[in-house]
């Protein structure tokens, strides 16, 4: 058997599928984890002014594994831990980047990038525009979003949007293995601030990820499923949940084109306009509140581009408009899943509330994204 | 200690700031200015003892700053006038001044935030092990901001090659630092983060700068530092603009008198001859006079400007909506 395969570099061929896995690499498993600590350990081997820090980078738990061992192989200079202090340690990692360094500052939860803000959005941004072009800050600022697992109010925000509001940064949310290890690669070799964000529940996942060096540049969304009934948008984590309500809406005939745009600025807004063109409806999943969110962009975007031309109709899911409480069954309602994604596309196809939320499936838990990428 | 390239520089920002604030009323700037008028000493002194590969960082009352690490005077009122001649290319104005070739880094409008940059780039000069200074300029208002303390504890912590300048001109814009600080001895609070300290009690420039001397290149050889210097200064004019605000009645101008009657910029200048005073004189009117021409003759910039740079590294224009 034979199928036509699409390798990470775009080139289509006709190969064997175990002899074209091997070829692109992708017969090697990575969880979500190793894809980011192999990515800053290939990097910090070939490009010497690439350090890594943040509070708890080097130490025993190395970020939920994601700096493991690089302490030891890079040395405290360029791997090392820092005081409780975000405001200034942004500012250091702007200014060394200034100088020529290319800084990966690490925060164990986005949440705490509110006390980073002014340095973010008032220096990283701004500095390439303002000073007409004579520095330029290369920073990758990783921080996890996530469940909050009865954490809570402070620990559960999924803040993208804000920095996808401000000119001068740019903003990605991999969801697989294979893009956190090239989104990662990318972001470290762009010249400008890149906020990195990962969700803790992907950390667990694993997929194939090729030893090689490769990257998943910014600007380009992916299409993981293709259908004609539906475009669902996920973003994060929702991903998955998309890709697993997928399977909710095939019981019902109804085919879902599931799109991950990967890279949230630049975002790649052509590709998922020419999916809602298709199928005329957009339903725009977001790890976070939708008031002013990521997907209130993609959605406004989509109809600044496509009204007049299709008849379409559109809807947003995200957080619970609250605060995130920590009682588990109240926390439950307050995220968007696979079922509540599915119910919403129903409604959203047929134009009605039906009222139709399907039973779970536990199988569908194990449903990742393995390719092609 | 020769006073001749002390006096060119202290004169040259003294003068320099006088042509901006004549020219202020024509509404040719098109920037607010934070004028230096009265605090020339300090950055005078200090950048008299660093190399031109050492670096600065400064506030949005940058002029002397800039200027005295050797920052382009020409590029500087370009800048202020908008022009495409300008060291930012008219997208930054006076308080985003930037001269890299000079050692120059970006100013900030936001107080205090230049101070975690310039950690940063003694940070990244110790990694490399270069035997360069980081200078970081801020007034006392910046030494509020809890970023003053982070940025303090960790350059202790990491022994860096940094020396902190604290231009205490007594004031954050019209309120007194009495009103604002529960410890007005600034340098006594720097020193408890484990950075060695000095406070002045004038800005004599000869003092200043030798004491500045020493320490920088203590920090240079990499065998102390960082280093903090509680400066006093006293700025003439309003807080923005090219006026005075006696009339608002938050200062007295007897206050400025005492500064006035030691004004560093003719104390040196004594120190000189005449004959060598009015040389140097000559030279820097002409200078001025030159940098002024240029702003007048140089373009605005572009339309098409307006979406570059926003980011770096190869062609970035972002596409730009055109009116309807």
């Amino acid at each position: 058997m034979t199928a036509t395969l699409t390798s990470p570099n775009g080139s289509k061929t006709a190969r064997k599928p175990r002899e074209a896995a091997v070829a692109d690499g992708l017969d090697r498993t990575l969880s979500y984890v190793d894809a980011i600590c192999e990515a800053t350990d290939q990097e910090m081997g070939r490009d010497p002014s690439v350090i890594v820090f943040g509070l708890d980078v080097d130490d025993p738990k190395a970020i939920q594994g994601t700096t493991k061992g690089l302490v030891e192989k890079y040395g405290p200079e360029r791997v090392f831990g820092t005081p409780l202090s975000e405001d200034a340690m942004t500012g250091v990692a702007i200014g060394m980047a200034q100088s020529g360094l290319r800084p990966i500052h690490v925060h164990i939860r986005m949440d705490f990038l509110m006390l980073a803000m002014n340095q973010l959005v008032n220096v990283a941004a701004k500095s390439s525009y303002m000073y007409g072009g004579q520095v330029s800050v290369p920073l990758v600022v990783r921080s996890m979003i996530g469940k909050s697992w009865g954490q809570g109010a402070q620990h559960s925000q999924g803040l993208y949007s804000f920095f996808m509001h401000v000119p001068g940064l740019k903003v990605v949310a991999p969801t697989t293995p294979y893009d956190a290890k090239g989104c990662l690669l990318a972001a470290i070799r762009d010249d400008n601030p890149v906020m990195y964000v990962e969700h803790r529940i992907l950390h667990f996942q694993k997929g194939p990820v090729p030893e090689m060096d490769y990257t998943v540049p910014p600007g380009k969304a992916r299409i993981t499923a293709a259908g004609d009934d539906v475009t669902l948008v996920g973003i994060s984590l929702m991903h998955l949940e998309c890709l697993r309500a997928r399977e909710y809406l095939r019981d019902l005939g109804i085919a879902a084109e599931i799109i991950d745009p990967i890279w949230l600025a630049p975002l790649d807004i052509d590709t998922i306009c020419k999916s809602v063109r298709k199928t005329g409806r957009l339903c725009v999943v977001d790890n976070g509140w939708t008031t002013c969110g990521a997907s209130a962009e993609i959605v406004a975007q989509v109809l600044e581009r496509t009204q007049g031309q299709v008849d379409i109709r559109v809807q947003r899911l995200g957080f619970a408009p609250v605060t995130c409480p920590t009682a588990p069954n109240l926390e439950e309602q307050f995220y968007p899943n696979a079922r509540t994604i599915a119910a919403a596309a129903r409604n959203l196809i047929e134009g009605r509330q039906t009222g139709w939320l399907p039973n779970e499936r536990p199988e569908l838990r194990q449903i990742e994204f393995k390719g092609p990428f | 200690m020769q006073p001749h390239s002390f006096y060119r520089s202290l004169y040259r920002i003294r003068r320099t700031e006088e042509e901006v604030a004549k020219a202020y009323p024509t509404d040719k700037i098109k920037s607010p200015v934070h004028l230096s008028i009265g605090q020339e000493a300090v950055s005078v002194a200090v950048c008299e003892a660093l190399r031109p590969e050492d670096t600065v960082f400064g506030t949005y009352r940058g002029h002397a700053s800039y200027l005295a690490k050797g920052g382009g005077l020409k590029q500087m009122v370009a800048e202020l006038y908008g022009k495409s001649g300008g060291c930012t290319k008219g997208k930054g104005g006076s308080m985003h001044l930037i001269d890299t070739s000079a050692g120059v880094m970006g100013t900030s409008a936001v107080v205090g935030t230049t101070i975690a940059n310039a950690v940063g780039y003694a940070c990244a000069l110790k990694l490399r092990r270069e035997k360069r200074v980081v200078v970081s300029f801020f007034g006392d208002g910046a030494t509020e901001e809890g970023v003053f303390a982070e940025s303090l504890n960790f350059a202790a912590l990491k022994s860096l090659p940094i020396v902190f300048v604290c231009e205490n001109n007594g004031y954050a814009i019209h309120t007194h630092q009495t009103k604002r600080q529960a410890v007005p001895r600034i340098a006594a609070r720097a020193a408890a983060f484990g950075v060695v300290t000095h406070a002045f009690e004038n800005d004599d420039v000869f003092e200043i700068h030798g004491n500045v001397r020493e320490a920088v290149e203590a920090a240079r050889s990499g065998t102390a530092g960082p280093f903090f210097f509680e400066c006093p200064t006293y700025r003439w004019r309003e807080h923005v603009g090219p006026n005075e605000d006696w009339h608002l009645g938050f200062r007295k101008p007897e206050d400025a008198q005492r500064w006035k009657d030691r004004d560093q910029v003719r104390v040196v200048g004594a120190m000189l001859s005449a004959e060598e005073r009015e040389q140097i004189e000559a030279e820097v009117e002409t200078e001025i006079r030159e940098a002024f021409e240029f702003a007048e003759n140089s373009p605005f910039p572009e339309l098409s400007e307006l979406g570059t740079h926003v980011f770096a590294g190869g062609p970035s224009n972002i596409p730009l909506r055109k009116a309807a």
